[in-house]
């Protein structure tokens, strides 16, 4: 009787294809709007994730997420070093500062100082130049899509693309010059700020005199130490606030969930893709069985039991959730793949394809338990109706 | 004299939105095994009702309508539909085919449900569909037969299973005379022989002459048995 479902189902193509399309329809937006999100929220702590070495994160315990910088007391880096636990700890500078550009014109960037000694903390993937160069007196390193566009030279022609910034190339921050010795891949930030990357000591003499400037003391715990363990002596012992990189990351991102409104407006546009998608392919199954309702009829009648019919009917709506789930995704991941080098934010993890499979599973679920109800009821005695 | 079909005192009341409508009003009817027998009369009179309750798709709400026999209306919703998938071939008006189908694919369909393999039960198919003549048409879909040719794939559907009663409603209704009398002339002669029992629902007085015996109802009941 497979068979016979499965004809039944392909058989009438424009309606065949109606539900698919409908399906496929809810399966994208349930995927590509949450893989937006996910690549937007992603961003809040993108930074961390790209300084990538250190165990521990100490800061102000008043800070709310990665870029509210809170600023400590240099000697505060002394006292996390004189933890039992703690392999090594750096000094870090996140501060946003303006950069005038060579038009004149300024443009706010995300300035990081790396520890004099170590650069720990640098870019992940140095594109030109080395990490060893800004060593060179007023060196900076520039991410490249700082460099490209929001720091980029006018262009000669009149409203054409800037000229990207290159090494050797210089601008000035804070009334004081910088000259770029490097351009890094880093991950995009939230506020797509262009990213400047220079020593601790240097970072402080671009940032406005203030009493405090320490940002993050970034800790290496020593081999086989448990980090909940350490985080807590941080605390104890320094009064700050001590996160792993897993809970810095989930702290930036709550923030953003708890106080901005892209959850919700995400939410919101994923809820209405499900909703209309469930509509569009509910109702076009459910017309689908109502159109077919004779035939289950005339099956019914020549003795084929409920069960089967459900089996059916089933199989009919697993078939059509799978093509409709398989195209939408595989949509998703070809748009994902168009955009991978634009401004726009993706991240597609395996978590939202059980979601979005999830949600068709609801739909088709939903539509065949109305359809199976629709034939469970049918008298056989209709197929002498005419 | 075999009795295929027995029925006594039959009542059938539809409730339709509130109002009572008898349909079956005391049906008092045998129909004998290897028999033609036609059901007659003006439309709304109850001839369609009966043959469902005779098919056992329909539960009469009073009396007894045995089939071979059997009491349908007692028997367990299982059972019932195995009696009905092995027993009972239906004919129907608008030749209700599966659209797609194609003729071997619909005329296999009984066989399926009563479990027989794909494979086996489409080459069964093509053999009574070459017995109608339409060997040759055996891939055709449905929309691409005739009326006449439509109604012979359904009635190898009704056949292909060798079943005891075949009920064939308003088989002609849809055809012009000829393709009429052709089909009315191959249920005599392919369906019809002393194991199988043909209960055929019309008002089409031009086949009348093929009934064995001829059942004219009126308002629920049965008027009048000629032959």
């Amino acid at each position: 009787m497979n068979h016979i479902a499965l004809k039944m189902l392909m058989g009438d193509t424009g309606k065949y294809i109606g539900i698919v399309m409908g399906l496929t329809f809810a399966s994208l937006i349930m995927t590509q709007q949450p893989a937006i999100f996910l690549g937007i929220m992603s961003r809040t702590y993108s930074f961390i994730t790209d300084v990538g070495l250190p165990d521990i994160w100490v800061i102000d315990p008043k800070v709310q997420f990665v870029d509210d910088i809170k600023p400590m007391q240099d000697t505060e880096l002394y006292r996390v070093r004189g933890i039992s636990g703690v392999e090594w700890a750096m000094p870090m500078y996140k501060g946003l500062l303006k950069a005038r550009l060579t038009d004149g014109t300024f443009q706010t960037c995300n300035v990081v100082g790396l520890d004099d000694a170590t650069l720990i903390g640098g870019p992940p993937v140095m594109l030109e130049g080395k990490m060893d160069d800004l060593r060179r007196s007023d060196s900076v390193i520039v991410d490249i899509d700082g460099a490209s566009e929001k720091l980029g030279k006018p262009s000669l022609i009149p409203g054409g693309k800037p000229v990207p910034l290159k090494i050797g190339d210089s601008l000035e921050l804070n009334d004081r010059r910088a000259i770029v010795v490097g351009i890094a891949k880093v991950t995009r930030t939230f506020q797509s700020q262009p990213v400047i990357y220079t020593t601790y000591s240097r970072a402080k003499s671009y940032a406005p005199k203030e009493r405090k400037l320490l940002s993050f003391v970034l800790v290496k715990a020593k081999k086989g130490q448990d980090l909940v363990e350490l985080t807590r002596r941080i605390r104890e012992s320094t009064g700050l606030a001590a996160y792993t990189q897993a809970d810095f990351k989930t702290l930036t991102f709550e923030y953003f969930i708890h106080n901005t409104g892209i959850p919700i407006n995400f939410g919101t546009s994923v809820l209405l893709g499900f909703i209309v998608g469930a509509a569009i392919a509910g109702q076009t199954f459910y017309n689908f069985t109502l159109g077919n309702i004779m035939q289950f009829g005339v099956l019914k009648a020549m003795g084929t039991s409920n069960w089967i019919l459900l089996r059916m009917i089933l199989l009919q709506a697993v078939l059509v959730g799978s093509i409709g789930y398989g195209l939408g995704v595989g949509l998703t991941a070809l748009f994902g793949f168009a955009m991978r080098h634009t401004i726009l934010a993706f991240k597609f993890p395996w978590q939202l394809l059980l979601f979005s499979g999830a949600g068709i599973s609801l739909i088709c679920a939903f539509a065949a338990i109305i359809s199976i109800l629709k034939v469970i009821r049918l008298e056989p005695a209709i197929v002498f109706k005419g | 004299m075999n009795l295929a079909v027995r029925c006594q005192n039959v009542v059938k009341v539809y409730d339709t939105g509130g109002q009572k409508v008898t349909a079956l009003n005391g049906i008092n009817l045998d129909i004998i095994a290897g028999q033609l027998m036609m059901l007659v009369g003006p439309s709304g009179c109850g001839k369609t009702t009966l043959i469902s309750v005779i098919a056992g798709i329909l539960d009469q709400d009073e009396g007894l309508c045995e089939l071979f026999g059997e009491n349908l209306l007692t028997m367990r919703s299982k059972d019932k539909l195995n009696f009905r998938a092995k027993n009972i071939g239906f004919v129907f008006q608008a030749f209700n085919l599966l659209p797609s189908l194609n003729a071997a694919e619909n005329v296999s369909v009984p066989l399926i449900i009563n479990g027989m393999k794909r494979t086996e039960a489409e080459r069964k198919a093509i053999t009574l569909l070459e017995q109608v003549g339409l060997g040759a048409r055996w891939k055709s879909l449905p929309s691409q037969l005739s009326g006449g040719q439509q109604q012979r794939v359904a009635i190898a559907r009704a056949l292909v299973h060798n079943p005891r009663l075949i009920v064939c409603d308003e088989p002609t209704s849809a055809l012009d005379h000829e393709t009429g009398r052709n089909v009315m002339k191959l249920l005599k002669d392919v369906a019809l022989h002393k194991d199988r029992t043909l209960v055929i629902v019309t008002h089409d007085a031009r086949i009348f002459d093929f009934a064995d015996r001829i059942a004219e109802m009126d308002d629920g009941h049965i008027v009048e048995v000629k032959g």
